[in-house]
């Protein structure tokens, strides 16, 4: 995590000097800066030297508070309360009802025995998403990473090219794809210039989360192949050239060196593609909307449809809903924490 | 001595290994995979909405060529023609009926020539469809949705780039009481993403009377952990002495933060800066869930939007998504080897 001399945007943020004059030559940017400065030493001179470091938190404290922990404390509380009321002192308290009305299935395997069958469609569609597209994903990474780490011309290109599509919106990566997959679009004209039949892809439940998984894959693997870059490149070549003394194959070299050198980032890898996934919402929306029918409804699209979207806005299953989830994703980042715990000791 | 040892002494030698060819062949087809459809969608959004409805689509916008005739108030398509004798003449149609064609001759326009239809071929030309990006712009609250957007990306870069600063000097140069209870909380935020809270952070907006604001998009994300993690450590790798000798020069803790520290972390604000635009520019959930009035509406809200109701007029709708990639896109080709190293140095995204 630490940024030490980084290739810096400025070139008047030299740290050795110029202290005296750090907002430039503009007289109005210093007189702003004036301003700014004569109420805070006034409030300085009032509550002593001491207690300042309170004042510059309180402004991020404020708003973690305000919309992080406030929010935190008021789910409990919808998910156990009823009705469509959204102030809480409206709401008719119901125990675990919420969470009982989620978990009242027949059988835990079939969605359709369930009496809130769409949430356990999503639970079924967001655990088929994630695990094949972490298996995709930290795959394709790993060998991007590996091509990308070997001696080849234009690397910084090549590795800017599978980076690009990060930096796309979900609702900009979804529309070129469905742009690309609709009936008359370029893939199915390819698949005709093959000798093929056009195939619906975004209206046969398979296909449509086959696609859901390839979109995303495509939109997020440059970040993971970035993080295993990194960690490849940090393995000291003294290594390899041993290796390569001894005349060890190559496939060996890997298995034996590359792969044990490079566990501990691919395990932030693999954590943190898993969290992802299982919040995965954007992109599978405006691609398919959860459709065709339910089959690429995830979980958070159900609770944002829960809550706001349908006809009766029912924020205590939503919020029932989201806690369920906030364990499962609570429960990953634990693991992600110990595994970085025993990677930086 | 085996094959693989052989091959391998031969790379040595600096001649390829059918590893190295299959390195670019795996990274040429990742070049198509990756821009390609970007591209596609480039082209696609200059052509008209007639050449986009063709199938099989052609790779360059291309359209009809029209060529206006004396004595008609529309200009009209050009067809190559082949007559009945075999040759082959540029003709102009008037109009179609059943599977015949009018047409006429440009250079002759008394004469009236009756075609099969399955005799003529469109004349065709490279034709860039500026209209789909102007029209838009005209007709549909594409500007506003525009305006709206930069707002809530400039705004709120801003404020998190100040609150965030503010609460990693604290964080980084001082000893207070209750700086680890404050140090657990920013942890503990990192955790919990904005989808686990929706409902109520929907109603802390609410009783503060912010729905359908802009303001209710800028102001819950406003503080990231990931933003104090970053300035913090950068600020802690500062010099102390500077610090300790503005304090002599009795400048006040407010001086030294605003005049000395943030100067100091340009490089690291940069970074945040960076990343805060490029999230503030795609966020989508939470507007999508805030936000219910057109008028209050981002470009991605607006865009997803209008996928629903211009289905039909995908010429608009390619060329909107354009016009929402485009600054990321620009961004990126100048800031590209800055943004791949921060990501890869603070795992942010």
């Amino acid at each position: 995590m630490t940024l030490t001399s980084k290739p810096s945007l400025t070139p008047s943020s030299d740290p050795a000097g110029r202290r005296t004059q750090p907002h430039g030559a503009h007289p109005i940017l210093r007189q702003a800066a004036r301003i700014i400065d004569w109420p805070m030493s006034w409030l300085q001179r009032l509550i002593g030297e001491r207690r300042m470091p309170y004042v510059f938190l309180l402004p991020n404290l404020m708003f973690f508070g305000l919309f992080v922990f406030v929010p935190i404390g008021i789910n409990f509380i919808y998910s156990v309360t009823g009705g469509p009321a959204l102030f809480p002192s409206e709401r008719p308290y119901v125990g675990a009802g919420q969470y009982a009305y989620l978990f009242d299935c027949a059988s835990y395997v079939d969605p359709s025995s369930c009496r809130e069958d769409h949430f356990w469609r999503g639970v079924f569609n967001t655990l088929r998403f994630t695990f094949f597209q972490v298996i995709a994903m930290v795959g394709l990474s790993l060998l991007t990473a590996i091509v990308l780490n070997m001696k080849i011309r234009g690397r910084g290109f090549f590795r800017a090219v599978y980076f690009f599509p990060v930096l796309l919106s979900p609702v900009v990566v979804a529309l070129i794809w469905k742009w690309i997959l609709q009936r008359d679009g370029l893939l199915n004209a390819g698949i005709m210039a093959l000798d093929g039949d056009k195939i619906l892809f975004l209206s046969e439940p398979g296909w449509a989360m086959f696609w859901a998984i390839f979109v995303s894959v495509w939109a997020h693997m440059g970040f993971y192949t970035l993080i295993l870059l990194a960690g490849l490149q940090a393995i000291p070549s003294d290594i390899y050239e041993a290796a390569e003394m001894d005349a060890t194959p190559r496939w060996r070299v890997f298995w034996r060196l590359t792969l044990p050198l490079l566990w501990p980032n691919l395990i932030v890898v693999i954590v943190l593609a898993l969290i992802r996934a299982v919040q995965t919402f954007d992109e599978v929306f405006v691609l398919t909307g959860g459709g065709p029918g339910t089959s690429t409804l995830m979980v958070v699209q159900y609770i944002y449809e829960t809550a706001f979207s349908n006809q009766v806005q029912n924020f205590g299953l939503a919020a029932a809903a989201s806690v369920v989830l906030g364990i499962v994703l609570f429960a990953l980042t634990l693991t992600q924490l110990a595994f970085t715990q025993r990677k930086s000791s | 001595m085996n094959i693989a040892n052989l091959l391998t002494a031969r790379r040595n030698a600096k001649l390829w290994h059918w590893t190295d060819i299959a390195a670019y062949a795996y990274l040429l087809l990742g070049v198509v995979l990756m821009f390609g459809p970007v591209l596609w969608l480039v082209l696609s959004s200059f052509k008209t909405q007639a050449s986009l409805l063709e199938f099989p689509p052609s790779l360059l916008p291309m359209s009809q060529k029209e060529i206006r005739v004396e004595g008609f108030p529309q200009p009209l398509p050009l067809f190559t023609v082949t007559m009945e004798d075999g040759s082959t003449r540029e003709l102009a149609q008037i109009r179609r009926v059943g599977i015949q064609a009018q047409m006429i001759d440009p250079a002759n326009p008394s004469q009236q020539l009756r075609v099969p239809i399955d005799k003529r071929v469109p004349v065709r030309q490279f034709a860039l469809a500026t209209e789909n990006y102007t029209e838009p712009l005209e007709r549909f609250a594409f500007p506003q949705f525009l305006a709206n957007s930069v707002f809530v990306t400039v705004v709120a870069t801003l404020i998190t780039l100040l609150i965030n600063s503010m609460a990693a000097y604290a964080l980084s140069i001082y000893e207070f009481k209750g700086k680890n209870a404050a140090m657990l909380m920013v942890i503990g935020t990192l955790m919990i993403p904005i989808t686990i809270i929706l409902v109520p952070v929907y109603l802390v907006v609410t009783k503060l009377g912010l729905v359908n604001s802009l303001w209710a998009v800028i102001l819950p994300g406003a503080a990231t952990p990931t933003g104090v993690f970053l300035l913090r450590q950068y600020m802690l790798t500062l010099p102390r002495d500077l610090i300790e000798a503005a304090r002599m020069d009795k400048a006040s803790e407010w001086q030294i933060y605003w005049r000395i520290v943030i100067p100091l972390s340009l490089p690291a604000l940069a970074v945040l800066a960076i990343f805060s635009i490029m999230w503030r520019w795609n966020e989508f959930l939470w507007p999508l869930a805030v936000l219910t009035k057109t008028e209050s509406y981002t470009l991605q809200i607006g865009l997803n939007a209008f996928q629903g109701e211009l289905q039909t007029q995908w010429q608009y709708l390619l060329a909107m998504t354009v016009m929402t990639l485009a600054p990321v896109a620009i961004v990126f080709v100048f800031l590209q080897r800055f943004i791949t190293t921060g990501i890869a140095n603070t795992g942010m995204k």
